[in-house]
């Protein structure tokens, strides 16, 4: 094995209007290794992946490969460059058949038709070398999510040849699966490919990969040996917490145990997260720590009725809840504020006073229209009490900044009155300035008396706000951290303490 | 079995059922002079039906279809009786400007990203309005030459004729079978119904495939209407009104998904067929009206679509409970 | 009231615009176009006979508009039209009253906009297919209840709704302004608009905030095939008798066309009653210039085809792509950058 790095990124930049996604970052993979990738959402991995690839043209810094100064245009220049990618959604066609995925565009023809037979063949050929015996004249679909990862990465080694870029391909395989997936990875290692591992799962990063380099904001956090780095250092390194950090003044330390007001027993959904027990009281702010992946938005599913539990009850001042679709959380006073604005929060073509009024509206119903007086004051009170930055209620709210959309997001929640406020991610992707107006809102809605489940990656805003902190693991509750044991330090160690034998899910 | 020959299996299925059926109540339904007759009257259906095949694989639709027809056989009528040109030089002109009309609809879809369905209304209404500007009389065609094709035709045993027209959708859908299951065009159609943006990430290339699509609908939608012309010898601006839900409908039930991606050209001749023996039943049976018909198969789009659904369900809801294992 | 006038001028004048070019166009060829004269106590004249002819696309425009909100579309409204009005014909023809006839046949088109609703919200489908099921079976259906001939008949009461009038003015124009009122002040006094845009620009975070997006949208589809069901009796009560091939005939291609004349985008949000309406008099419009100037009356397609391109190109997302980057990059950029995986 060289030396040498095959791959070289020197203060690659990356800026995106209002935000910079990749902050002079540094990066080198050399051949015959496995490079793991690591970082919260947002630290900048699919940026620097998608630079790579030419999806993204970078700003500033350089990429060598092979001693040559390279600048992918697309994705198809990166291909002939030799580096090639494979995503957690594979980007294959399900429809096709596996053998016409591995030789779509360059199907062997023989007198202007495709040579189906010898294309089969060879395709078998190809997925032999990976160990992989299977019909290649049926359809994609057929097979299963590992099945074709394997074969996206047959195509794109054979596409590609030097890097291979897998992005989280691990991420909906059984343990059996991966270890299939990993069998490969560790073969074409061999052959000398320089091979980028994402992922979120920490045992993996231990069991596969030589060297890892962690991003957080958009900033390199530091490259280590794996042989060096211990998985309490990793976890810190994510993060980004010193652990001789003084503990804080924080919120276990304030009053005395407040009456309980919600109470799960049980509650869970079979694969999406174990059944948990869960008691959150008046006023109080229950905070939820744990890695990507580990279940924390699932359990918030789960309450809301998004993904409709099938084991356990739930109660509120000790009269049961049924909480089996949103429209019955609401009614029972509960609210979300998803981490996906985009997609799962704001209505972008509406205005803000439509989004605000929103929830409270589709709880009353169509039939008992919030009049324009109501609707304005309610949306002039929260763009005054939120500090909601728009020229006026009647913008679209696609139009205003992430902060912005997320506090409206918030007002239309807080419109609801409700008695239980789930928050997933409140301050991701937002600017420091509204991080801290969020955190002081949300202390200020425990102070009225309402209770507040938080998720979030930033333990040090949890370490503020929170009275208790349930950490989570491999989808399940695994241990709640109250009073004086609230400090970054210990939900770091519960978080990275040793998840046993078990891979992947 | 394969979950993606399911459709076309029950295709086949309803097809063998409802003939078998026939064949018991009317013995004289098996004779090769119905069968004949059969794809004679559903030629020009058939023609256009594999075009719309192709359309509908990749994911999109073409609602112009008719009007094309209706305008080619206006053209050919105007042109055949105002000037001397042979037909058969009429015929390739027809087809040019056909095949232009369809790559141009294909070109706005893809370079203006706009909806194939609101394209190709605009296509429909340009298309009829087109064959009115010729003209609004049906014009009938009295040329010596189409009396020797409408006289082409092989004697099949039993005393049924298979007429040019028959013999020539055929072979549409032998050409047609080939170019989507042997062409790399074929696997490009498949692989933008199977989505654009991976088909994109993949190597095809979008805009000439879709461009491609459209011209060869428009292509088969002109030789629709040569045959059309052959079958009514006359040109008539408001000839095939609404061939292009029965071309759609023929896709469908022949196990086409309506969403694109998946399905076999064959099963559309198999759509047609069912479609044609409701027909030739309806007539057989005499007491039946004919909009029993309409009826059957709206009933067949929805037992079709319904079935596809299902499939769909079944076949992602092992994705699903791993997406759900997963989150997102 | 009037600020509130003037801005809705100003939103609609390329449609008020274009309205009144067809107009001037009309008069300059046809110098009487304008005339209103009045007979019998009823007005007679071009205009009027605009609003008449008219009718049937309009109402058919209120369904389509708010369907196409929810990013729908409904594809079967011609063929509900045909069944309402052969159900009515065939009710009176039967020797029914007039009412029964009547309620039965907006009974039926709602039935059959709960039907394409239900396969919409519940099934999944897309919407451009499971109404494509009843626009195919929908003429059959209709066939069947007049039993394939034109139903005629002779009852004055339901031909009222086609050629009587109240106040001078002929009942068609009183009914679809009627129900674009009560519709536009249903939809725009309660909250049924706002939940509707709601479900139509992100059905998904409507839902997670509690709009029942199930029972709306199966609503949508019945005030559309209730639009429907109106248009198929007038249309019926039009020519005394129900014709099961022709009633209706590609008026589902004219009302969408309608829609998005009048501004209303076909990849759905925010709606507009009134614009549709417009809409629905801009395309009468120019089918009654074109009848009146002897040209037959196809011949309006290719101007329609002409329109439709128009507005492709004025609404083509590529287009507005191009413009925001020669603009220069402003949110819309940000956005794409925020939504990227």
């Amino acid at each position: 094995m060289s030396s040498e790095p095959m791959l070289r990124v020197e203060n690659l930049t990356k800026r995106f209007p209002g935000a910079l996604a990749l902050d002079a970052v540094d990066f080198s993979l050399k051949a015959g290794e496995v490079h793991a990738l690591l970082g919260e959402n947002g630290a900048g991995k699919s940026t620097l992946i998608k630079c790579l690839t030419g999806a993204y043209r970078r700003d500033s810094g350089e990429i060598v490969l092979d001693g040559q100064p390279v600048d992918p245009r697309d994705t198809f220049d990166a291909q002939k460059l030799g580096i090639g990618t494979v995503y957690q959604e594979v980007n294959l066609l399900p429809n096709l058949t596996v053998a016409e995925n591995l030789f779509m565009g360059r199907q062997p023809l023989r007198f202007g038709m495709v040579d189906t037979r010898s294309m089969n063949r060879d395709a078998r050929q190809m997925l032999a070398q990976y160990g992989l015996e299977i019909d290649v004249a049926r359809e994609l679909s057929a097979y299963s999510v590992a099945v074709q990862q394997i074969v996206a990465i047959a195509r794109a080694v054979d596409l590609s040849g030097k890097v291979l870029i897998l992005d989280e391909p691990t991420a909906s395989l059984d343990a059996h699966e991966v270890r299939m997936v990993f069998d490969i990875v560790r073969s074409l290692r061999e052959k000398g490919l320089g091979i980028i591992f994402i992922t979120h799962f920490l045992d993996q990063v231990f069991e596969i990969s030589d060297r890892l380099t962690v991003l957080r904001n958009g900033r390199l956090v530091g490259t280590r040996a794996i042989a060096e780095t211990e998985r309490l250092d990793l976890v810190t390194m994510m993060l980004g917490h010193e652990l001789s950090q003084e503990t804080r003044e924080h919120a276990a330390e304030r009053g005395g145990k407040p009456e309980t007001r919600f109470r799960f027993r049980g509650f869970g959904r079979a694969r999406s997260i174990a059944p948990f027990d869960l008691d959150i009281g008046r006023g109080e702010v229950v905070g939820m720590a744990g890695l990507l992946g580990s279940g924390r938005t699932e359990t918030a599913e789960v309450i809301f009725g998004i993904r409709p539990h099938d084991s356990g009850s739930a109660e509120m001042d000790g009269a049961p809840l049924a909480l089996t679709s949103p429209r019955k959380a609401i009614a029972a006073g509960i609210g979300f504020c998803p981490e996906d604005r985009k997609t799962d929060g704001i209505v972008g073509d509406l205005s803000v006073r439509e989004n605000i009024i929103l929830a409270l509206q589709a709880r009353r119903g169509w039939a008992r229209p919030l009049s324009a007086r109501e609707q304005n004051t309610l949306a002039d009170r929260f763009i005054k009490a939120l500090d909601i930055r728009t020229s006026d209620r009647e913008k679209p709210i696609k139009l205003l900044s992430g902060g912005n959309q997320q506090k409206a997001i918030l007002a239309r929640w807080l419109a609801t009155e409700p008695q239980l406020l789930i928050l997933d991610e409140p301050t991701r992707g937002i600017d420091v300035g509204a991080h801290a107006e969020i955190i002081r809102l949300i202390e200020d809605l425990c102070a009225e008396g309402m209770s507040l489940l938080v998720i979030s990656s930033e333990l040090e805003e949890l370490v503020a706000y929170a009275r208790r902190i349930v950490v989570l693991r491999d989808r399940a509750h695994v241990t709640e951290l109250g009073g004086a044991e609230i400090d970054t330090d210990s939900i770091v160690r519960a978080i990275a303490a040793d998840a046993g034998t078990e891979i992947g899910t | 079995m394969k979950s993606r020959y399911l459709p076309l299996a029950a295709t086949t299925a309803i097809f063998l059922i409802a003939y078998a059926l026939c064949y018991a109540q009317f013995p004289a339904m098996l004779s090769t002079r119905v069968i004949g007759n059969l794809l004679t009257d559903n030629a020009f259906l058939g023609i256009a039906a594999v075009g719309m095949t192709f359309v509908i694989l990749s994911g999109g639709i073409d609602l112009s279809i008719g009007s094309v027809i209706a305008f080619t056989t206006v053209f050919i009528a105007v042109v055949l009786a105002n000037s001397s040109m042979h037909p058969l030089a009429v015929f390739a002109l027809a087809l040019v400007i056909t095949t232009l009309f369809g790559a141009t609809m294909g070109a706005i879809i893809h370079y203006l990203e706009m909806p194939p369905f609101i394209v190709t209304l605009a296509g429909m209404f340009l298309a009829r309005g087109m064959a009115f500007v010729l003209s609004t009389d049906s014009i009938p065609i009295a040329h010596e030459f189409y009396s020797v094709l409408q006289s082409l035709y092989w004697r099949m045993p039993g005393g049924g004729r298979l007429t040019l027209i028959g013999g020539l959708m055929l072979l549409v859908f032998l050409i047609g079978m080939v170019l989507a299951h042997r062409t790399r065009f074929g696997a490009n159609v498949y692989a933008l119904g199977g989505g654009v943006a991976t088909a994109r990430l993949m190597g095809v290339s979008v805009g000439h495939t879709t461009i491609c699509i459209y011209a060869l609908s428009g292509l088969l939608a002109g030789l629709s209407g040569i045959v059309f012309s052959l079958y009514t010898t006359a040109g008539y601006s408001l000839a095939a009104v609404g061939v292009e839900l029965d071309a759609i409908a023929a896709v469908v039930i022949g196990g086409t998904l309506l969403t694109g991606g998946s399905g076999f050209v064959a099963g559309t001749l198999l759509g047609i067929l069912i479609m044609g023996l409701i027909q030739t039943y309806i007539i057989f049976d005499g007491t039946l009206s004919s909009w029993w018909t309409k009826i059957v198969i709206g009933v067949l789009l929805f037992v079709f679509i319904f079935l596809q659904k299902g499939i769909l369900w079944a076949t992602s809801r092992n994705a699903a409970a791993l997406e759900n294992a997963h989150g997102r | 009231m009037n600020a509130e006038t003037l801005g809705a001028v100003r939103r609609f004048l390329p449609q008020i615009v274009a309205l009144f070019a067809i107009l001037a166009i009309n008069t300059a060829v046809f110098p009487g176009f304008l005339d209103i004269t009045v007979q019998n106590d009823r007005f007679y004249g071009s205009l009027i006979d605009i609003l008449n002819r008219g009718a049937p696309v309009a109402l058919l425009a209120i369904g389509m508009t708010l369907v196409i909100a929810t990013k729908g579309i409904d594809l079967s409204v011609g063929a509900v039209m045909a069944i309402c009005g052969a159900v009515a014909a065939s009710g009176v023809a039967g020797g029914g009253s007039v009412a029964m006839a009547v309620t039965t046949a907006l009974v039926v088109g709602v039935a059959c906009g709960a039907w394409n609703g239900m396969l919409v919200a519940m099934l999944g489908i897309q919407p451009i297919v499971a109404t494509l099921i009843l626009m195919v079976a929908g003429r059959g259906i209709a066939q069947l209840i007049t039993e394939g001939v034109i139903l005629t008949f002779n009852n004055e009461g339901l031909a009222f709704f086609g050629s009587g009038s109240i106040f001078a003015l002929p009942v068609p124009v009183l009914l679809w302004i009627g129900m674009g009122v009560l519709v536009a002040f249903v939809v725009r006094r309660t909250a049924l608009g706002l939940l509707i845009e709601a479900i139509g620009v992100n059905r998904r975070a409507a839902t997670l905030s509690g709009v029942n997006s199930h029972v709306l949208l199966i609503t949508v589809y019945m005030i559309s095939g209730l639009c429907a069901a109106i248009a198929g009796v007038i249309a019926a009560a039009d020519i005394r008798g129900a014709d099961a091939n022709n009633a209706g005939l590609w008026l589902e291609l004219d009302a969408i066309l309608a829609v998005v004349i009048g501004g209303t985008s076909l990849l759905g949000g925010r709606f507009t009653l009134l614009g549709s309406l417009i809409g629905a008099m801009i395309i009468q419009s120019i089918n009654t210039g074109i009848l009146s100037s002897g040209f037959p009356p196809e011949f309006n397609l290719i101007i329609k085809a002409v329109i439709i391109l128009l507005i492709l190109v004025i609404q083509s997302p590529a287009l507005r792509t191009f413009v925001v980057f020669w603009r220069g990059p402003k949110e819309e950029v940000f956005d794409k950058e925020q939504s990227a995986p």
